[in-house]
């Protein structure tokens, strides 16, 4: 009976101590398990399941890390993307350009130290002084809104390229209204 | 050298003679009524212009008078007062016909229609011009003008430019618009720059190099400076150009600076600032100093034009909900609506007449050219179904406007009678051009 005993405790000392040197990658790993007392099983149970649960927490923080940067990403490329556009001959922020520009005021106050400049446009029809007044008109309102939500003035800066900066040179509505804009630049 | 002789004191006679009836000026010239001031162009006045005599005959001379001969009728047509008859049909040699006066069979003219004749002759002495000319009166067999012009062979079209000041100052009363250029903006480089050319298209020469878009010209009443705008130091900005040694400078105010207009009386410019963050006209000195604020709307206020006395300017503002033409004195800052018909009318420019604005207006999807009387009366369009007709800018003797047209797809600078007749294209460069500008007459 007491060498059945010995057996078992010898394979209880000895397999998780095989398996504590084999999943474990820290340099601390102990050589050889000490025959100890009968309390030590457990404890090294223990060691291995916190390594275990170390490891898993390392690698769920740096998924974590990486979709916060992938997030980051898509906001700041979303940001410079995003144009809000307008109705001809007018500078009021139609419900889109608003939500839109609610989500660039979502990301500069995150991210307060960035400047950005806006730039108003309009389409090629009109005239070239009066368009030049008019993108100005559209920079200004998009900037007065998003410093109504509360972003820094001093963040932002307006320009006005008129008709002269299309992204779209054919001579269509559709064209026209790709141009009627305001777009967004990080300095 | 008898014939010489005879020929130079019949002239100094006719000159001495013309300068007696001159000092009577308008009034013997007003008897005789050469156009219909209503509508000068609606009746072109026949006009023959024979090759010049060659005074020596020699083989470049008479090379010189052809090509002499051509520009000055080119010049005169340029004007749209003439119809230049074709001189296939003369029964006229001017090397054995005579020149002046005396020596001119006028039945020979008035029976192949032409009321006014042109004769001329060239004289080579090495590298100097002599080159005389004649304005006849072919029915009453009258001499009209006569001139004597010396100068090197450089100077031809100089000569020509001058006489043709003299022909128009004796049938309109006005010297016309010969001493005078456009300046327009092209982009065949890749960028808008601006351009300078003689009135008729002639010698373009590109003044700048910023590689950005630089637009707007304008020039000061001497043409002296040339303001415009650019995008080159970032926000466009006012720059003012001195043309006679190259300096420039710019203006620097806070928000978009948009088309800089010069006072046609004092060095002053007015030009559209945002610097309170509202587009407001603010009057500058020519060095750009502020010197006050002039309109005080919420909205644009934009695309400015002086009326030839210094005293108004026209504008463009959206104050009533659309782009319309306002007049506003600027002492007292009284403001009046000019444009009622119409949803878009921008880009007005004075008469230097001072009774007449031209503006740009679209409807429709189309852009044309009007003009209406400074009361805001009789809006008149010039223009029609013929792409987007821009920018006009009237010739310094309001007989002419200057502008831009799309219909042929590219944007083309184009010029036409103040009455809309005879629109065609001036010149043609890489790429578009647009936003021309006709200067004053510069003394050269």
């Amino acid at each position: 009976m007491r060498k059945n005993n010995w057996i078992v405790l010898a394979l209880v000392l000895i397999l998780p101590a095989m398996l504590f040197s084999v999943s474990c990658a820290k340099k601390e790993v102990a050589s050889a398990p000490e025959v100890t007392p009968m309390a030590q099983p457990m404890e090294d149970t223990t060691k291995a399941d916190a390594a275990a649960a170390e490891k898993a927490r390392l690698e769920a923080e740096r998924l974590q890390a990486e979709e916060a940067q992938r997030a980051m990403m898509a906001a700041r490329q979303a940001f410079i993307n995003d144009d809000i556009y307008f109705e001809f001959d007018s500078a009021a922020l139609l419900p889109m350009a608003q939500e839109t520009l609610s989500q660039k005021a979502d990301y500069l106050l995150n991210n307060s130290g960035l400047s950005v400049t806006i730039e108003g446009n309009c389409d090629e029809r009109g005239t070239a002084a009066y368009n030049l007044a008019l993108g100005e008109r559209r920079a200004d309102a998009a900037k007065a809104f998003l410093v109504n939500l509360g972003v820094n003035a001093s963040q932002i800066t307006t320009i006005s390229y008129g008709e002269e900066r299309p992204v779209d040179m054919g001579h269509n509505e559709e064209a026209w209204a790709k141009n009627r804009r305001d777009h967004f630049t990080l300095n | 050298m008898t014939i010489q002789n005879n020929v130079l004191k019949n002239l100094l006679r006719q000159i001495f003679l013309l300068i007696l009836l001159g000092s009577f000026a308008s009034g013997s010239f007003a008897d005789i009524k050469y156009f219909d001031l209503t509508n000068p162009f609606l009746r072109k006045i026949p006009m023959a212009v024979p090759v010049f005599r060659a005074m020596t005959a020699s083989p470049e001379e008479r090379a010189q008078v052809a090509i002499f001969s051509d520009r000055l009728q080119e010049m005169l047509d340029f004007s749209g007062y003439f119809k230049m008859l074709d001189r296939a049909s003369f029964l006229y040699d001017p090397q054995t016909s005579g020149i002046s006066e005396k020596d001119l069979n006028f039945a020979n003219w008035t029976a192949v229609g032409a009321e006014l004749l042109i004769t001329g002759g060239l004289q080579l002495e090495g590298n100097n011009l002599v080159v005389e000319l004649r304005l006849f009166d072919t029915f009453k067999a009258k001499l009209l003008i006569g001139k004597r012009y010396r100068g090197d062979k450089g100077e031809q079209r100089a000569i020509v430019r001058r006489f043709c000041s003299e022909v128009l100052m004796a049938l309109t009363g006005n010297p016309g618009f010969f001493d005078s250029q456009l300046a327009f903006v092209s982009n065949g480089s890749g960028n808008k720059e601006i351009f300078l050319c003689d009135f008729d298209g002639r010698n373009i020469h590109q003044l700048t190099k910023k590689r950005s878009i630089t637009t707007f010209p304008d020039w000061s009443m001497d043409g002296r400076y040339l303001a415009f705008t650019s995008f080159v130091n970032g926000p466009s900005q006012i720059f003012i150009h001195n043309l006679k040694n190259g300096q420039e400078r710019h203006v620097i105010y806070k928000g978009v600076q948009i088309s800089p207009v010069w006072s046609p009386t004092r060095f002053e410019l007015a030009a559209s600032l945002s610097i309170t963050g509202d587009q407001e006209i603010y009057l500058l000195t020519g060095e750009g100093k502020m010197i006050k604020r002039l309109t005080d709307s919420r909205g644009i206020d934009v695309d400015m034009a002086w009326s030839p006395d210094g005293k108004k300017i026209a504008f463009v503002s959206n104050r009533s909900g659309r782009p319309q033409i306002y007049i506003q004195e600027i002492d007292s800052g009284r403001v009046q609506r000019l444009t009622f018909e119409g949803n878009y009318n921008t880009q007005p420019n004075w008469s230097p007449k001072g009774g007449m604005i031209a503006y740009s207006s679209m409807e429709g999807g189309e852009i044309n050219i009007f003009v209406i009387d400074v009361d805001g009366n009789n809006p008149i369009q010039l223009t029609y179904n013929q792409g987007d007709n821009e920018a006009p800018s009237w010739s310094p003797d309001g007989s002419l406007i200057v502008f831009s047209s799309t219909r042929e797809g590219k944007s083309r600078i184009y010029v036409m009678t103040a009455f809309g007749t005879d629109q065609r294209r001036l010149l043609t460069l890489p790429g578009e051009q647009s936003y021309p500008r006709w200067s004053p007459n510069i003394p050269q």
